[in-house]
Formats: structure tokens, sequence, C-alpha cells
């Protein structure tokens, strides 16, 4: 019988709630008009990620989950948590309330815009 | 959910070839950064009584480049990641670079009653998944006594 078991199979329940979530391992690159950030978050699906903006502060959440029999018996087990959880400070240029989230392959990448305030812009010189 | 047991027994019957991977990798001149970290994909590992389930978390890779191979007991996960920061637009500045990239090469030694002939993988979400179906003749039977 298959189901869906959270990834952490070692110990029980409770303990996994209260075990630190895993830092999820990201790349973040800036160009002129915004931020890209790329995380990496396996096992997560769309409908168990959470992106939070709070005043100046990103949250990325997930939970993990893989179909893996409910009679599995684990004895080596690398990621022994279901959750990921990191936080970022947003600088005040960006537009957080622009932010774009696609999630592929337990990738999450989300573009960050500048603010067009704060995007870099190009004066014409005249020639007179 | 039932609360899964620890087996020395069965976790006796997995010999897990950090160093040869490790060879390996350098082999193909994996970047330092993957060799550093050399748990990717991270693998669990763990068993019904009628297979063993392999599930390695290995976010990113295109499904076409992953390939899982068994010689003679050895099963073998194995793929490439391309780096998010090999093409990066001019004036493009990196901030954080943790996320691996390049090769990968993982394997793991199958108990003597794995059936070669008989193993699915699926990869959903950035997990591959590996079913290796046992041996019928290794399952428990019951003797007619005469």
């Amino acid at each position: 019988m298959a189901t869906e078991n959270p990834v952490a199979l070692r110990g029980d329940a409770s303990s996994q709630e209260n075990a630190a979530p895993i830092v999820p391992l990201v790349d973040i690159i800036e160009d002129t008009s915004g931020i890209t950030l790329i995380a990496d978050m396996p096992g997560v699906s769309k409908d168990r990620l959470d992106i939070k903006v709070q005043a100046d502060r990103l949250f990325i959440e997930g939970e993990a989950r893989v179909d893996v029999p409910a009679e599995l018996k684990v004895f080596h087990t690398e990621v022994d948590r279901p959750r990921y959880r990191r936080t970022f400070t947003l600088s005040p240029e960006l537009d957080s309330a622009a932010i774009d989230a696609n999630l592929k392959d337990g990738v999450l990448t989300l573009r960050i815009p500048r603010s067009q305030a704060a995007q870099p812009r190009r004066i014409e010189v005249q020639v007179g | 959910m039932a609360v899964p047991h620890y087996t020395p027994d069965v976790f006796r019957t997995f010999d897990w070839l950090w160093s040869q991977m490790d060879e390996a990798l350098r082999a193909v001149g994996a970047p330092a950064s993957l060799r550093a970290s050399r748990g990717f994909p991270a693998l669990n590992v763990g068993a019904t009584d009628d297979a063993i389930e392999l599930v390695a978390f290995a976010p990113g890779v295109d499904p076409a480049t992953l390939e899982v191979s068994v010689d003679r007991g050895l099963l073998t996960i194995a793929g490439e990641r391309r780096s998010a920061l090999a093409e990066l637009p001019e004036g493009a500045a990196v901030h954080a670079g943790e996320r691996p990239s390049g090769k990968f090469r993982r394997a793991v030694e199958l108990p003597r009653d794995a059936d070669a002939d008989r193993i699915e993988a699926k990869y959903a979400d950035g997990t591959l998944r590996v079913t290796v179906r046992r041996k019928e003749s290794a399952k428990p039977r019951v003797i007619a006594v005469q």
C-alpha cells in the first residue's frame, strides 16, 4: 500500500515537529533590475510551499513529502526533517509587492524586482 | 504512521561506498564545491518485505540526464546539475552561491536478494525514488511437512 509519508521517518512525529527546519541552500544573484533568489527544496510541492513578506523580511517555508510505502522500515537517513525554512532581509529599494515565484523540480526561483524609482536610468546625452 | 524500526541486520547488508564516490567525482573533475558536499544527492534508504526503497534528494536535475544503473549488485545514481551562476548577464553580482552543481554519482551496494531486473525509478518534485524488488525466492515461504 502506498501512502504519503513525511520524509523524516526516524523517531516519532512529535520530535519531528520540534526539530529545527532544514535551511535550504540558495543562490542569490543581483542584476540591474532586481534580485533572483534560487532555493533547493526537494520534495516540496506547490501546495506545501509558503512564501511570506512581513515588513522588510522575506520568509520561505516548505514541507517535503515523498511517496513511500506505509510499512517502510528506514535504516539510513540523510534528510531527517521534513521542513525547510529560511528568512531573508529585503533592502528598501526592492519591490516586495511584485515578487514572482516559480517552483520546478524542487527548486524555488524568486524574482524580486527593484522598485521603479530605484531602477538605474540611462540619460541620453544630447549633442548640441 | 508506524514508527520505523532500526534493524541492524538489514543495515549490515548495505555497504556505503563514500570513498569510491569521492574518487569518481575527482576523476571527472567535478568542482570543489560538489566534492566538498559529497552527499549530493542526499539519500534516504529503507526496506519493506517486498522491496528496497531509495530516495535521492536531487532538486533541479533534468530527468533526461538522470541515470540509474545496476552492475553486479552495485546500484549507481548519476547525473548532472547545471549551475545557475554559469551564464550571468553583464553587470550581475553573485551574493550567495551555495547550491552544488556539476556531475554527481552515488553508489549503494544492494542486498543479495535484490532483483536487478525489477527496478523502478520515478522523479517528482526534485526527489528520485528508486524501488528495487526482492527476488521471489528470497521471500519467506511455508514448507509443507510430509
